[in-house]
């Protein structure tokens, strides 16, 4: 039975387990009426109905996500003796073409009778999987309705055990965040703890040459690439001071004016066209960068007589500094409001004029804040991958010239995963080493951040 | 002396001294601040004003009307009966025909290549759609329009610049000869460019649409909003109002906030470790993309519906329990149905910047070359901005219109799930 | 100037709203206010108050007022929260201009001159009349900073040695220098509540100003500190012209030569400290000091 359709049979299934469960506990308090009963009989629908689905489905999602590797591992072993003594990488290989073959994708003439035979094999053991796991999945699901239907008494609580239900499914959702982190530091940790084998972490940190395209080629040592990554660092931080130098004084000055000086009208208008500038999708950003601003640039700095790069470190920051601009205006919009309108009052009343109450009171006072905001829009600087895939280049070249091209992490990242490549080899390895520097960075960057902005509001509340 | 007048005058003689400095100062400022907005707006400005004009073009295509001669012969099909004959009939050759007709005055080899360029390959599958559909049209002759290759259409949107010297065009001046003797007979016109709308990727610019970029994107966010509303609904709930106040809602907590700032393409690598590599789900596929911007849009999804849980006041819970509501019930029955509105503009707002999301789908694989629209959710299959980004990679010339298209249509999208969200928050506002 | 007008729509004080005092007041239904008790004129006026309204947007929160406050005099005001004390005091330094939806009519005169007229710089007039806040506002600076700021930004002390002398005699004269002498870099912030308050004073009376509003100084103080800004109040009526709201009658009566009392936006009755508290000429200021609503 396809997946689709068991999931439809269990929905009747779960369907008529409630209408059983329901009239089974009207059933049972009998001549007393319902209201002997411990809960509605609604509950005791709905909690039969619990018990007949979310088992059912949670080993259906298990045996799924389990079935492929078992099949692979027994389709494998049935292979003849001359590919037992393959490496797992040309095994890999091998299942790849079994499974081609099995989904009909390609009509490999040169494939081996025993692959053939092997991907009927995989055929056969994939009809038989899930066949049997209809059978487990359907058995299970009536097993427990009519568990439940012997159960149900007056004095089941239905109610409470059903909301306890809920509440257990409320409470995993919230874990969700942390089992999101714990994923995230486990894949990009083992990956880079692989890749630290096979290039030491000194030379990763402080190298000054970074090459990884020679690691590619398989009859070469993959240590043979240089993997220092230093010139991404210096690359990340030249286009992330670039793009702050644009957005802080523009987002600040811009949150400044609008939160004293702009009337509620001229507010109404520039802020949502700020709002605008912040929803817009960083691959458009992105194709600007690469398209216009990057031309625009090399045309202006020829007309001046400077070299500037087709793909410059110049165009990428620039533009990405724009387009952090309503960000670290509405962070500073917010921790500007958040200044008590008594020291405003303080400086008024000393004479003080509009923009030296704002300079030498407002500012100040919201300094820890702003910090925090500007910590925050660094570490988005940092991380922001599209403005430099494609305007920022991919040449890693140890410079703080903004004319000329360089490359960032995420460009490194991008670079070396995409397209197809074996996922064992150092080159893939070291896209998660540097994935690891980036969230441990970012990291960082929020923690204080957060941290910072967080003391500063209790300071006013 | 002076020191002497200065302790005379009041401060009110001395503050006005100082006024007209500082009253500079203070107008220096306000223009600052001024100057400030108007750069980013002006860069807004000139950002959208930009992709507009590249994008015009790209919404019409030119056509080259030529007469047709479905000749048997040239198509080289012997047997009318066999099943495939009209698939595997050689159309080009008909093209051939056709312009040679047109123009019998051309005759060197290689200006017989140029002219056979200045029609689509596509134009083999129109003929051949046609002929499908009516196979009686077999042996006669059709006035067809055909759609004309991404130069020619280039030269007939003015895209070419013709007082360059001839060497440094892509345009040749006996192709612009043949192309004016066209335009002259009314044998050219310009259509609505429908395929970008209903075709997939192609490396040819006048084949090339967005269609299968946009059912990728569409099976991507249909994944994402189903898994991420009740999940991150789910989660606010708990975290507002069942949560005992302790280490655990704490960190939880911060995990959130911190989420909410992780870089996008961290995400990517997570759904390229975990769910392509240890639980074996297929590459490019929308189910990855779903699943990885949900974690990713889980934070956005969970604050706002917090904030939204929050804003329904104390009394309603209060009148609640007061009446032997469960804590459940309570929240079930009162709290979520006041809460949903803000809940589901959160979401939709969160849906937007997913929509827009390139970085982690192309950490799993969502960059391939997809002609076909995705089927199911476990095909592989490309998104929106993802295909915007690689045309923008592509040379020709006409894909940077074709990207400019597409960001079009992707800023439409954003624009109306934001009013929607907008108008949605202006329905259901309340003040309590 | 007799006018009679009844009351139809609240009255709004600080845009809090005047419905509860309606409630309070058993007599505000039948309240029709016939012209100001007393005298209202200084002999030697510094401020000169004529015919004042108040509106915040729509709403008047001050109906025809006038009034002098007499050059080297404590004048108090006093009345039920909400009556538009402190809204009437702010106009006396054009504080109000910072509420968009304010409208002041009428005129307010500073020797002689408008406040109001075009030509009036705000800058300049609030550096001539200063103002202390019910809750103390220090600048998250240094103890010092707070007190050099009005000096700095007005340019009054030509030079270092000038400033730090501004600074501490002004400390000196809010009584505050004893107390902080030995901590001028902490910050202001990290005194205790009467300490910041007779900063902000010592931070007003650096600039030299010769008027200073207080409103409601000692509200959120405790008894001891209350006396000690009362005490100072009293050592600097010498030197300056001082206008102060309080809703203390007792504060009133301890710091001020002339008293005036405020009812729904009006003012109802104003005069000698002594006579207002033992003689009151109107039912409603009789009313409210012998604690009748209020």
């Amino acid at each position: 039975m396809p997946v689709s359709n068991l999931l439809l049979v269990i929905l009747g299934l779960t369907a008529i387990a409630y209408y059983l469960g329901l009239r089974r506990s009207i059933r049972v308090a009998g001549a007393k009426g319902v209201r002997s009963l411990e809960s509605l009989p609604s509950y005791y629908g709905l909690l039969t109905a619990v018990w007949c689905a979310v088992p059912a489905l949670l080993v259906m999602l298990v045996w799924i996500s389990a079935q492929d590797a078992v099949i692979s591992n027994l389709v494998l072993a049935q292979l003849p003796a001359d590919y037992s003594h393959m490496s797992p990488a040309q095994l890999t290989l091998v299942l790849n073409d079994i499974k081609n073959i099995a989904g009909q994708n390609i009509e490999n003439a040169t494939s081996s009778d025993a692959i053939k035979a092997a991907a009927e094999h995989y055929l056969s053991l994939q009809r038989i999987g899930l066949a049997s796991m209809s059978v487990v999945v359907l058995s299970l699901a009536m097993l427990l309705t009519a568990l439940l239907w012997k159960i149900i008494h007056p004095k089941l609580q239905a109610r409470q055990q059903f909301e306890f239900i809920i509440k257990v499914f409320f409470l995993l959702s919230s874990l969700l965040a942390i089992l999101t982190t714990v994923g995230i530091v486990l894949s990009v940790l083992f990956e880079s703890i692989r890749f630290f084998h096979l290039v030491p972490i000194s030379e990763f940190l402080f190298g000054l040459d970074w090459s990884p395209q020679i690691a590619i080629r398989a009859d070469q040592q993959a240590a043979s690439g240089a993997f220092g990554a230093v010139p991404l660092f210096v690359g990340t931080l030249l286009v992330s001071a670039i793009a702050m130098f644009v957005a802080v004084p523009i987002g600040l000055m811009s949150a400044i004016y609008l939160s004293e000086y702009a009337d509620r009208k001229l507010r109404s208008i520039f802020k949502p066209m700020l709002e605008v500038l912040a929803g817009i999708p960083t691959v458009v950003y992105g194709v600007f960068a690469a398209l216009t601003v990057a031309p625009f640039l090399r045309q202006f700095g020829e007309s001046m007589g400077l070299d500037v790069a087709s793909e410059s470190a110049l165009a990428a920051g620039l533009v990405m500094g724009i387009m952090i601009v309503p960000f670290v205006s509405s962070l500073s919009d917010d921790v500007i409001n958040a200044v008590p309108q008594s020291l405003r009052d303080g400086a008024y009343s000393l004479g003080a004029t509009q923009s030296e109450t704002i300079r030498q009171v407002i500012i100040p006072a919201a300094l820890p804040g702003i910090v925090g905001g500007i910590l925050l829009a660094i570490s988005r600087a940092i991380g922001e991958t599209m403005i430099v895939v494609m305007a920022a280049g991919l040449s890693a070249r140890l410079t703080l010239n903004p004319l000329e091209a360089v490359t960032t992490v995420t460009v490194q990242i991008v670079t070396l995963l995409v397209g197809d490549q074996e996922f064992d080899s150092a080159k893939t390895l070291a896209a998660f080493a540097l994935g690891l520097m980036l969230f441990v960075v970012t990291l960082a960057l929020n923690v204080i951040a957060l941290h910072v902005v967080r003391r500063y509001r209790e300071q006013y509340e | 002396m002076s020191s002497h007048q200065t302790e005379v005058l009041s401060t009110a003689e001395r503050v006005n001294r100082s006024l007209k400095r500082r009253y500079a100062a203070e107008r220096r400022f306000r223009f600052y601040g001024l100057a400030s907005i108007l750069v980013a707006l002006v860069f807004l400005v000139i950002l959208l004003g930009s992709i507009f004009f590249t994008a015009i073009p790209a919404f019409q295509k030119s056509y080259i009307g030529l007469n047709v001669t479905f000749d048997a012969e040239t198509l080289g099909i012997e047997n009318i009966e066999a099943s495939n004959a009209f698939l595997t009939a050689d159309y080009d050759a008909v093209i051939k025909a056709a312009l040679r007709q047109r123009f019998p005055d051309v005759s060197s080899r290689s200006e017989k290549r140029t002219l056979y360029s200045t029609i689509s390959v596509g134009g083999t599958y129109q003929l051949a759609d046609m002929l499908q559909a009516q196979p009686e049209l077999l042996n006669t002759t059709q006035f067809v329009w055909l759609t004309a290759d991404d130069e020619i259409d280039g030269y007939f949107k003015g895209k070419i610049d013709i007082s360059a010297p001839e060497s440094e065009r892509r345009i040749k001046d006996n192709q612009i000869a043949w192309l004016e003797s066209l335009k002259a007979n009314g044998e050219v016109k310009k259509g609505f460019n429908w395929t970008f709308l209903t075709a997939g990727d192609s490396r040819e610019p006048e084949l090339a649409g967005i269609r299968s970029a946009l059912t990728g994107s569409f099976l991507t966010l249909l994944i994402t909003l189903l898994l991420s509303f009740p999940l991150g609904v789910a989660a606010a709930i708990y975290l507002e109002e069942f949560a005992p106040k302790n280490r655990w809602t704490d960190l939880i907590e911060v995990n959130i906030n911190n989420l909410a700032a992780v870089p996008s393409i961290v995400f990517g690598l997570l759904g390229l470790a975990v769910f392509i590599n240890f639980f074996g789900l297929p590459r490019s596929a929308p189910i990855v993309g779903g699943l990885v911007l949900t974690l990713m849009t889980l934070p956005t999804v969970i604050i706002a519906s917090r904030a939204s849980i929050q804003s329904v006041p104390p009394s309603i819970r209060e009148a609640a329990l007061g009446v032997g509501a469960s804590a459940m019930q309570t929240v079930l029955h009162h709290v979520l149905p006041l809460a949903l509105p803000g809940m589901l503009t959160g979401t939709i707002i969160g849906m937007a910047r997913a929509l827009g999301e390139t970085a982690p789908l192309l950490m799993i694989g969502m960059v391939a070359f997809i002609v076909e629209t995705p089927q199911g959710i476990f095909d592989p299959s490309t998104a929106l901005p993802v295909q915007i980004y690689l045309w923008t990679d592509s040379p020709e010339r006409a894909f940077s219109e074709l990207t400019a298209a597409a960001i079009i249509v992707l800023l439409l999208f954003l624009v109306s799930m934001n009013l929607l969200a907008v108008l949605l928050r202006r329905k259901f506002e309340r003040r309590w | 100037m007799q006018k009679s007008v009844s009351i139809e729509q609240p009255v709004m004080d600080n845009m809090q709203p005047a419905k509860s005092i309606m409630v309070q007041s058993s007599k505000d239904t039948d309240f029709e206010f016939t012209g100001t008790v007393g005298n209202i004129a200084a002999a030697n006026p510094r401020m000169v108050t004529r015919n004042v309204d108040v509106f915040y947007g729509e709403k008047q929160a001050i109906f025809d007022v006038s009034l002098d406050i007499g050059t080297n005099e404590v004048i108090a005001m006093i009345g039920p929260s909400g009556c538009g004390k402190s809204t009437f005091i702010r106009c006396l330094n054009r504080m109000n201009d910072t509420i968009e939806s304010c409208k002041v009519s009428g005129e307010i005169r500073l020797d002689d001159k408008s406040i109001y007229r075009k030509k009036q710089d705000v800058v300049q007039l609030r550096a001539r009349v200063g103002m202390v806040f019910q809750k103390p506002n220090p600048f998250p600076k240094s103890v010092y900073d707070n007190v050099a700021y009005g000096v700095r930004i007005h340019g009054l002390a030509s030079n270092k040695m000038e400033l730090e002398e501004i600074v501490v005699s002004s400390l000196r004269r809010a009584g505050l220098w004893d107390e902080v002498k030995d901590r001028l870099d902490a910050p202001g912030t990290s005194l205790s509540g009467g300490q910041q308050q007779r900063l902000c004073i010592a931070r007003t009376i650096a600039v030299n100003p010769e008027v200073i509003l207080m409103d409601e100084p000692c509200s959120a103080l405790d008894p001891i500190a209350t006396a000690r800004i009362e005490e100072l109040i009293d050592e600097l009526r010498e030197n300056y012209t001082i206008a102060i709201v309080t809703h203390s009658m007792q504060q009133a009566a301890r710091v001020s030569q002339r008293t005036a009392y405020f009812h729904l936006g009006y003012l109802v009755e104003v005069g000698e400290t002594s006579q207002v508290f033992t003689n009151p000429a109107h039912k409603l200021t009789e009313d409210y000091i012998t604690g009748r609503f209020g």
